[in-house]
């Protein structure tokens, strides 16, 4: 395994020792661990509160935590999944127009797009909220497109950049439109070359999108707050673990598909 | 429109605000940050693992539920911070950490193994190696990465007007409900501030980028 460059390749007794040291943090690590987990312990954190996703209190029965937190996480979802292709569709457009429309249609849309990047994404959905008079759902849709539109605007402008300039000029040569020319020829390719970004800023969007949260649509972190609301604030560790770990799954397995999809990529003839 | 104006100080407020946020956990978070990237390029498995752990977590966690944790859930624990800015500049820096330590670490990565190697052909020893061949490479292409991050960061602070801090675009709603004819100017009013700071960060790293470029 070749070595940063930060050091040089360890010699055998630098190796030894490297791992005596590495044993020696591990076990402090594991002491902090012990004492973290022993303060837990303590403040009954592993007692019968944990029954909440098994056997819940108040004639509740486990699916029905189960089933909420589902319908939560649903919603969390629907907002990703329907904000997703919008958002990659006025991107597309945004890049169109910026790309390939005459100047006076270029510029203000590069104006746009930097207008749109530098807002804050909640800012946008209080903007759907209050002055469009919108839904909680709309609103949490409204500010997740716009923001990632802008976004995926210059991920894709990069990709159009990358591409190698003979691209677009073959399709100049053959007769095609500027126009033409991007949607047939350029974008393909700009958009399987930024894949793995895409991905990741889908991750991005995904996160953003528990910022319903603030806005009052009932997503996921919502729905855990209602149920610790309901059974009693002792079951508030509980059920923050579990929804942390939805979002773990949910957002590294993403992660992952774009590493790998970036690998294979990258890997190609 | 005029009420914009006549809202100034409710702006000035929530924009000293969004900007103390942002300097606060800016700063606590490039050192943290660089010091988990410091971890996660020592020869050290165990503190290499933690390390990357910690950056997974943080990375792959809304920074609202970063919030709801130091917020509600540490409380119900018997940990009570304050409420208002010192649990959002908690929970900012943590968040904002583990993105810090991934462009401090590609920035070390970036450098090519080879510059190491002729440092160490021409007889520099390692502190001399990183003194003068790693770090100031490094340096150049950590420092646009790292100014996205910090307007990523500036922009997040918002979410710290969801638990009970007034910056600006807490304000903006107070003043979307004072002013109900002109909810639209006073949001974009917020949003003028907000581009107050991101774009002459973004102008900046634009800048610092070419200037890399060309000195390579």
């Amino acid at each position: 395994m070749s070595r940063s460059v930060l050091y040089d390749e360890p010699g055998p007794r630098t190796l030894r020792r490297e791992r005596i040291a590495s044993i020696v943090v591990a076990v402090l690590l594991a002491l902090l661990v012990v004492y973290v987990v022993i303060g837990m312990i303590n403040r009954g954190l592993f007692d019968d509160r944990w029954l909440v996703f098994t056997d819940p209190p108040k004639g509740q029965e486990a699916t029905d935590v189960w089933w909420a937190l589902g319908k939560g996480l649903r919603a969390t979802m629907t907002a990703a999944v329907v904000s997703a292709p919008a958002a990659l569709l006025l991107a597309l457009v945004l890049t169109g127009m910026r790309a390939a429309g005459p100047r006076w249609i270029a510029k203000p849309v590069v104006v746009l797009i930097e207008f749109m990047r530098g807002m804050p994404v909640l800012l946008m959905m209080f903007f759907g909220l209050l002055a469009l008079g919108l839904s909680a759902f709309s609103a949490v849709v409204f500010g997740l497109v716009l923001y990632n539109g802008a976004v995926v605007a210059e991920i894709l402008r990069a990709g159009l950049a990358a591409l190698p300039k003979g691209q677009a000029e073959a399709g100049t040569a053959i007769g095609l439109t500027r126009w033409q020319t991007l949607r047939i020829i350029q974008f393909p390719q700009a958009a399987r070359l930024m894949l793995p970004s895409l991905i990741s800023q889908f991750v991005v969007l995904l996160k953003d999108s528990s910022l319903g949260f603030i806005v009052g649509y009932p997503e996921l972190l919502r729905t855990m707050q209602l149920n610790y609301s309901f059974f009693g604030d002792r079951y508030r560790f509980p059920l923050f673990v579990v929804v942390l770990l939805i979002y773990l799954i949910v957002n590294i397995s993403l992660s992952r598909v774009a590493v790998y999809v970036e690998r294979r990529t990258s890997a190609g003839p | 429109m005029e009420s914009v104006l006549e809202s100034m100080p409710e702006y000035l407020a929530g924009f000293r605000m969004t900007l103390y946020l942002t300097v606060m956990s800016g700063v606590l978070s490039l050192l943290l940050g660089t010091f988990l990237a410091a971890c996660r390029v020592s020869p050290l498995k165990s503190l290499r693992t933690v390390a990357t752990v910690i950056v997974e977590v943080g990375r792959n966690t809304p920074l609202t539920l970063v919030f709801v944790f130091f917020v509600f859930i540490l409380p119900a624990l018997g940990i009570i911070f304050p409420l208002g800015t010192i649990p959002a500049v908690i929970a900012l820096t943590v968040y904002t950490s583990a993105f810090v330590c991934e462009a401090v670490r590609s920035g070390i990565n970036s450098v090519g193994i080879g510059q190491a190697e002729a440092a160490r052909a021409i007889g520099l020893g390692s502190v001399n190696t990183l003194w003068l061949i790693v770090l100031p490479q490094a340096l150049r292409s950590v420092v646009p990465p790292l100014i996205s991050v910090l307007i990523a960061l500036a922009k997040n602070t918002s979410v710290a007007s969801g638990f009970a801090v007034i910056e600006l675009t807490a304000t903006g709603r107070g003043l979307a409900r004072d002013y109900p004819a002109d909810v639209i100017w006073m949001l974009l009013g917020v949003a003028a501030f907000y581009l107050l700071i991101t774009v002459p960060a973004g102008a900046m790293a634009g800048w610092v980028e070419r200037k890399v470029v060309f000195s390579r």
